[in-house]
């Protein structure tokens, strides 16, 4: 396996990634940086962050090898099972790592941003876990979305704040925590969900998550003899993705594909694509894919997924894409419920719908692989999270949640 | 002029300069073609225009909202130059404050042309730092655009001296840890940090934004500064008017009482 270079030192990969921030937010972003540096080869630091994964979190996760679901698709599937994590998803891995780095930084409060509540609930949980203050910015749009979540994270202790600029959803409460960032910076480290925004985030995020693919690696050594063919995740932010992604860069055999949000279809506008459906840009401190119209200002994503409802990707994403090293292709909401169903249905597991799309392109692939290859293709996909926070849109989108319906037998489905 | 010239002419004035701020295409092109004239004629030394973006992290409410105002009424990038052009035609310097994805987007080399020729003097970019900034460098050099950078109370001396050397112009001086919006008290961060500038460069104008509001406190930062930039205030003035021409007198007492307190430093 070849050594991981990126990204340079200033944050670079390749032309993507750097800092779009004001002057105001460079000296917090140095000091995190300095900071990273020496947790790195912190013995102790490294101890306290494994400790929490393994006794707190229930990582490793397994690598569950999906026997009806292959017979399905095609493939021999084995899915890393992210959404047995505590919290539910891969993002605990990151919420545990930051706040380790918060309390190591001496700041006592964090702030985070949230779409569907996800990462906000993982962060309120472990602001309580390491007595951290938790404020976390939400588009008023998702808090009614989400009302769920949103009592999550007061359960916990956090402080919500509905955002109100804007389109009200992700991207804006992705604003408001930088702003509050600008004005608290001594006392507060912001708690940034996934593998984007300006450096040194997304290689942070990513060495917090990259446990997932290291796991995935030694796991199919163990279990298999061998490492797999491909590697398939869902990309929206995309922490998942380079979770999983990252141990494999190295290994030339195993292919590595990232599914966006095609939403109603790429061609419709429609859709959270920023790799196969945007363009090169500066979005929230990077530059990356961007979905933005030709005057530069960003357009509003869609997707099924609140979780991949994002208007841009982690720069190492638009690197690993331009390079050639990951394939990224569109799964459509259709596409993404038609597997989520199949999953339920061939292995009793109700996946994140984040998920859903990367078991969407899994399938998808699994023909070509098979042709390509001459046999079985063995894809792993990671299953990034569990689908309880679904219930609700997923019931609404398969129309099961009507109870007159429910009382006449095979008219659903 | 340059800017640079209007600067010294005004130190040797013994005043600062009044730098006021406006978003393009607020709440109209051409009302906001009208609000720029008229701070221009009410003592306003330098306009800047703001060019409109969908997400603008250094800004506060007001400034969001005017913004959100002109894009929900499509203005483009090319009516912001068109906007440049109007104002400059009449004599005033104007100065583009713009976040780098539209400038990007429309390219970096023809943006510094088409801004020149709009008769810009200068671009303040409030999230291009200069590590990042090769490119827009080189064409603001070669279209002759004068270029300000920020600095923050935040800043080290080292990145202070090197953001200064390379501005041309001025530099923009953040007086507070936070987002803009006018304030109920001058910065007391502010002083220091404009003191830190002149160690690294005592050539290099000052101007000094975020929380200015009302005369007394455009006198108190005229009291250590170069120049006082005004946003929000003058902002809603036209934000929270009844009418048109309510809001155009708002805009021109206020630029007045800010001219006049410019005037008179307090130190």
């Amino acid at each position: 396996m070849s050594a991981p270079t990126m990204p340079d030192l200033s944050g670079h990969f390749g032309r993507y990634g750097g800092r779009f921030v004001p002057e105001a937010l460079v000296r917090a972003l140095d000091e995190l940086d300095a900071a990273y540096r020496t947790a790195k080869t912190d013995p102790e630091f490294q101890a306290q962050f494994k400790d929490l994964l393994l006794n707190y979190a229930g990582t490793p996760s397994l690598l569950y090898r999906a026997e009806r679901l292959s017979q399905a698709v095609g493939a021999e599937i084995l899915l890393k099972r992210e959404d047995l994590n505590h919290t539910g998803a891969h993002k605990v891995r990151n919420v545990l790592g930051q706040a380790l780095l918060a309390k190591r930084m001496g700041k006592p409060r964090v702030i985070a941003e949230t779409g569907a509540g996800q990462h906000g609930v993982a962060s309120a949980t472990a602001a309580a876990l390491l007595d951290l203050e938790c404020v976390v910015y939400m588009g008023e749009t998702d808090t009614e979305r989400q009302a769920l979540n949103v009592a999550r994270m007061r359960m916990l202790g956090a402080t919500v704040v509905p955002v109100t600029n804007g389109s009200r959803t992700l991207k804006d409460a992705l604003n408001e925590a930088l702003r509050d960032w600008v004005a608290s910076v001594d006392t507060t480290h912001y708690l940034l969900g996934t593998a984007a925004g300006p450096h040194p985030f997304p290689e942070i995020v990513r060495d917090f998550v990259g446990g997932i693919g290291i796991e995935a690696r030694q796991q199919c050594l163990d279990q298999l003899g061998r490492l797999p063919d491909a590697v398939a995740a869902c990309v929206g932010g995309g922490s998942n993705a380079i979770g999983i992604f990252h141990a494999f860069v190295g290994d030339e055999s195993v292919q590595l594909y990232g599914f966006e949000a095609g939403g109603e279809g790429v061609a419709t506008g429609r859709h959270a694509a920023s790799i196969t459906g945007g363009s090169s840009g500066v979005l929230h401190g990077a530059r990356t894919y961007v979905l933005q119209d030709d005057d530069g200002q960003t357009v509003e994503s869609h997707s099924i997924s609140a979780g991949l409802d994002y208007p841009g990707v982690g720069p190492e994403h638009a690197w690993l894409h331009d390079t050639g090293r990951a394939e990224y292709e569109p799964v459509t909401d259709a596409e993404a419920m038609t597997a989520f169903q199949l999953l339920c249905r061939t292995e009793g597991i109700i996946p994140a719908i984040e998920s859903a799309h990367a078991l969407a392109g899994a399938a998808r692939i699994a023909p070509q692989l098979r042709e390509e290859l001459g046999r079985t293709p063995t894809i792993v996909v990671n299953l990034s999270g569990r689908g309880d926070k679904d219930v609700h849109t997923a019931g609404a989108y398969f129309g099961i949640l009507d109870p007159v319906e429910t009382l006449v037998p095979g008219e659903n489905s | 002029m340059s800017i640079a010239e209007i600067f010294h002419k005004a130190r040797a004035e013994d005043r600062a300069l009044l730098i006021g701020c406006m978003p393009a295409g607020f709440p109209t092109v051409e009302d906001s073609i009208a609000s720029m004239i008229a701070m221009h004629e009410a003592g306003c030394d330098v306009i800047e225009v703001e060019l409109p973006y969908s997400d603008p992290v250094m800004d506060g409410p007001v400034i969001q909202k005017a913004s959100d105002i002109a894009l929900g009424r499509g203005v483009r990038t090319r009516d912001t130059l068109r906007i440049i052009e109007a104002v400059a035609r009449t004599g005033a310097p104007v100065v583009l404050m713009t976040y780098w994805n539209p400038v990007e987007k429309y390219g970096v080399n023809a943006f510094a042309r088409d801004l020149a020729a709009a008769g810009a003097t200068g671009m303040i970019t409030p999230d291009l730092i200069p590590d990042e900034a090769g490119e827009w460098i080189a064409a603001a050099d070669e279209h002759r655009i004068d270029r300000t950078f920020l600095v923050s109370p935040s800043s080290t001396d080292e990145r202070i001296a090197m953001t200064v050397a390379q501005c041309r112009g001025f530099v923009y001086a953040t007086a507070l840890m936070g987002v803009t919006g006018a304030r109920t008290a001058v910065s007391s961060q502010a002083p220091a940090l404009v003191e830190r500038v002149r160690h690294a460069n005592p050539d290099m104008p000052v101007g000094v934004g975020l929380g200015v509001g009302t005369g007394t406190q455009a006198a108190e930062v005229a009291g250590f500064a170069d120049g006082v930039i005004v946003g929000s205030a003058l902002i809603r003035c036209v934000l929270d008017a009844p009418d048109r021409a309510t809001g155009l007198s708002r805009l021109r007492n206020l630029s007045s009482e800010l001219a006049e307190g410019v005037r008179n430093p307090a130190r």
